[in-house]
């Protein structure tokens, strides 16, 4: 009796390797390639000028490895605005899953002693002291995104503009409102993380701008920038709000499932409007068959724009259009209003 | 059972504070009954990954891989290749992945001797890190309409979700209360080496039960996806802490040997009404949390109390019978 039992058992083992090697199989058969976005930067071609070949550069990069579009498309983005300068050495650093992980890696990259480090710390508070370092070694740092507190800590910060998205967002409702003839819209907002300071950022926007209109939020809820959440929270808040004029939702990663619940609640009597700008809302504005209206824009195209920045920064240049000799220390972008009526010059900076 | 008939009292204690704090809403039917599908959707993915769950922890387990193998399952039925072979290639795809590495899961933890808390822990890590390699770091969209139409379709007014969960929480009440399957998964949780001396190989068991529970992710992620139209290696993000908090709620004891498929049930239907409460009135994400939390708290030492008088309760008839 045992001798069957254990031989029905391994044969049970057997199957079981057999279904995970096949498992195996399959993964090398069906992963997706992430197509490189050469839209998103700036073709070096055989312009004249900054873009010219010159002294070479090595460009220490490291940005967070998180499971998001956006992240992803920043470190596209920064390879291939590289691979597009002849007189660039990249080097990039996988950052780990949180803010000691990265500085274990930024050490090692220090080590190697490129250039310029172009960095998107996990949090700006947290590397601070990094940066600190870095440039302490005399090693320009271009902090990207995700601001250091300290202006010691860095040579040029490059970031989107969160406050600015909010009132964006909210600009675009209050104009709608006001076509529509609607005095106190019912007004939702699907926020993105709550810890986070940019989500915050984007939310104070977002309610100072519809104060000013005399208007306001009438129900928030905050999702995890992932698109189930989005789904969960949405289903939740169009509960909440039985009727709705406007819908602002952070982030167009997430939005995929604010849509979904949308679509499964079989709603369309308000406006949405999307954040940061993905390739997918774009197309989706354009196509104008659902309550996405616009979408207003965060382009992880910073990134490309700043390992320009650091290529300047390394060859001791300055941004030609502009006066000054060397890059400046700030760079805001804006945040801009995809609609349907702009969408087609927008749609190559989708991700 | 007099235990799930106080976890309905809450639902409907929850459900009547809905309807104190927000009179204008409740006054409308048709929003009532809309609401009320609303939280059952919201339950049904996490439902059935709970109804698994209670499984491995009846068996004297734990699975905190479950949210990581319902995104690896999602995203792969997702990949462009798979979605080629249309409805029948995503949905075997989805099982198939949940199921082998349930079984990863249950070899290492059987015959390798991982103790569960570590094996399954280190499956939360590299499911998920396969699962964003495979993806790109992107959110694919899933383009097939028979998927996407779960969640969206409904039949008699309820989405076809709703029917999901149904069904696999009937199966496994019939698993867990009528077959051998079932007795063998309290046995072996109660007793292991009591269960081994009857005759029950233990390790075959604890395996197939880590299978089952990664059967029950595979059609999670099917759902969820249905849910999402998409798939993202980083959804389901806390899901096995959401099952393991329904499943003692209902009453199932986190050291084995005892629990119930409807306690889980009622125990994700609980939290669902606590998330619609504090989404209807405004409430922050934070605050709906710190409440999970408490109830969670609370319903341990209401459990320990209750096993504590019962025994105290047997100890005194056999002390007064002995004299």
């Amino acid at each position: 009796m045992e001798k069957i039992n254990s031989d029905l058992s391994r044969r049970r083992l057997l199957f079981g390797g057999a279904a995970v090697g096949a498992g195996a199989l399959l993964t090398a058969c069906t992963s997706n390639e992430a197509a490189p976005t050469p839209a998103q930067t700036k073709d070096s071609g055989n312009a004249e000028g900054n873009a010219a070949p010159g002294q070479k550069v090595v460009i220490g990069f490291s940005a967070p490895a998180a499971d998001h579009g956006w992240i992803a498309a920043i470190t596209n983005n920064a390879k291939a605005q590289a691979q597009a300068y002849s007189d660039v050495e990249f080097k990039s650093v996988e950052a780990g899953a949180d803010a000691a992980a990265q500085r274990a890696a930024l050490s090692t990259l220090i080590g190697q002693k490129p250039t310029v480090i172009v960095l998107l710390p996990h949090d700006g508070k947290e590397l601070n002291s990094f940066g600190l370092e870095a440039m302490g070694a005399g090693i320009p740092v271009v902090n990207l995104d995700r601001a250091f507190p300290d202006a010691r800590a860095y040579r040029t910060l490059i970031k989107g503009d969160n406050y600015g998205m909010g009132v964006a967002a909210a600009d675009y409702i209050i104009t709608q409102m006001k076509v529509k003839g609607i005095t106190a819209p019912i007004i939702g907002e699907i926020a993105g993380m709550d810890e986070l300071e940019l989500t915050q950022e984007r939310s104070k926007g977002f309610t100072d701008t519809l104060t000013a209109a005399g208007f306001k939020v009438a129900n928030r809820r905050a999702a995890r920038f992932t698109v189930d959440s989005g789904q969960q929270e949405a289903a939740q808040l169009l509960q909440a709000l039985p009727k709705m004029d406007a819908l602002w939702n952070h982030d167009d990663d997430q939005g995929v499932g604010v849509l979904a619940a949308i679509n499964q609640a079989g709603r369309s009597e308000f406006i949405m409007v999307g954040g940061a700008g993905s390739k997918q809302a774009i197309e989706t504005i354009q196509a104008d068959n659902t309550v996405l209206k616009a979408t207003v824009t965060y382009s992880p195209s910073m990134a490309s724009s700043a390992i320009s920045l650091a290529r300047l920064i390394g060859q001791n240049k300055g941004m030609s259009d502009l006066v000054e000799l060397q890059v400046p220390k700030n760079i805001v972008l804006a945040s801009e209003t995809i609609t349907k009526g702009n969408a087609s010059s927008y749609i190559k900076l989708g991700f | 059972m007099a235990r799930n008939l106080v976890l309905v009292g809450v639902l409907v204690a929850l459900i009547v504070i809905g309807a104190i704090t927000q009179p204008q809403l409740y006054s409308d039917s048709t929003w009532v009954w809309n609401n009320m599908v609303s939280i059952l959707q919201l339950a049904s993915v996490v439902g059935v990954v709970t109804v698994g769950m209670t499984f491995v922890i009846i068996g004297g387990g734990i699975d905190l891989s479950v949210g990581a193998i319902v995104a690896l399952a999602g995203v792969w039925c997702t990949t462009l290749a798979t979605q080629s072979y249309g409805t029948v290639g995503m949905i075997f795809t989805a099982i198939v992945v949940g199921v082998s590495v349930g079984l990863i899961n249950g070899v290492l933890i059987s015959y390798g001797r991982l103790v569960p808390f570590i094996a399954t822990l280190a499956m939360l890590v590299s499911a998920r890190g396969l699962a964003a390699a495979i993806s790109g770091k992107q959110t694919q969209i899933s383009a097939n309409t028979v998927i996407n139409s779960l969640a969206s379709d409904r039949v008699l007014g309820v989405p076809l979700l709703v029917y999901i969960l149904a069904v696999v929480a009937v199966a496994g009440w019939v698993l867990l209360n009528r077959t051998t399957f079932g007795r063998r998964t309290v046995a072996v949780g109660g007793n292991p080496e009591a269960a081994r001396l009857a005759g029950i190989d233990v390790k075959r068991h604890t395996m197939l039960l880590y299978a089952l529970s990664g059967l029950c992710c595979g059609i999670a992620a099917i759902m969820l996806t249905s849910q999402a139209t998409s798939a993202q290696a980083a959804m389901g993000n806390l899901y096995e802490l959401d099952a393991i908090a329904a499943a003692i709620i209902g009453g199932t004891l986190l050291s084995g040997g005892r629990g119930t498929i409807v306690g889980s049930i009622l125990g994700v239907l609980i939290f669902a009404t606590i998330t619609n409460l504090f989404a209807i009135n405004g409430l922050s994400t934070e605050a709906q949390n710190m409440v999970k939390g408490g109830i969670i708290v609370a319903a341990v030492l209401v459990q320990q109390f209750r096993f504590k008088s019962v025994t105290q309760f047997f100890d005194r008839q056999r002390a007064t019978t002995a004299s």
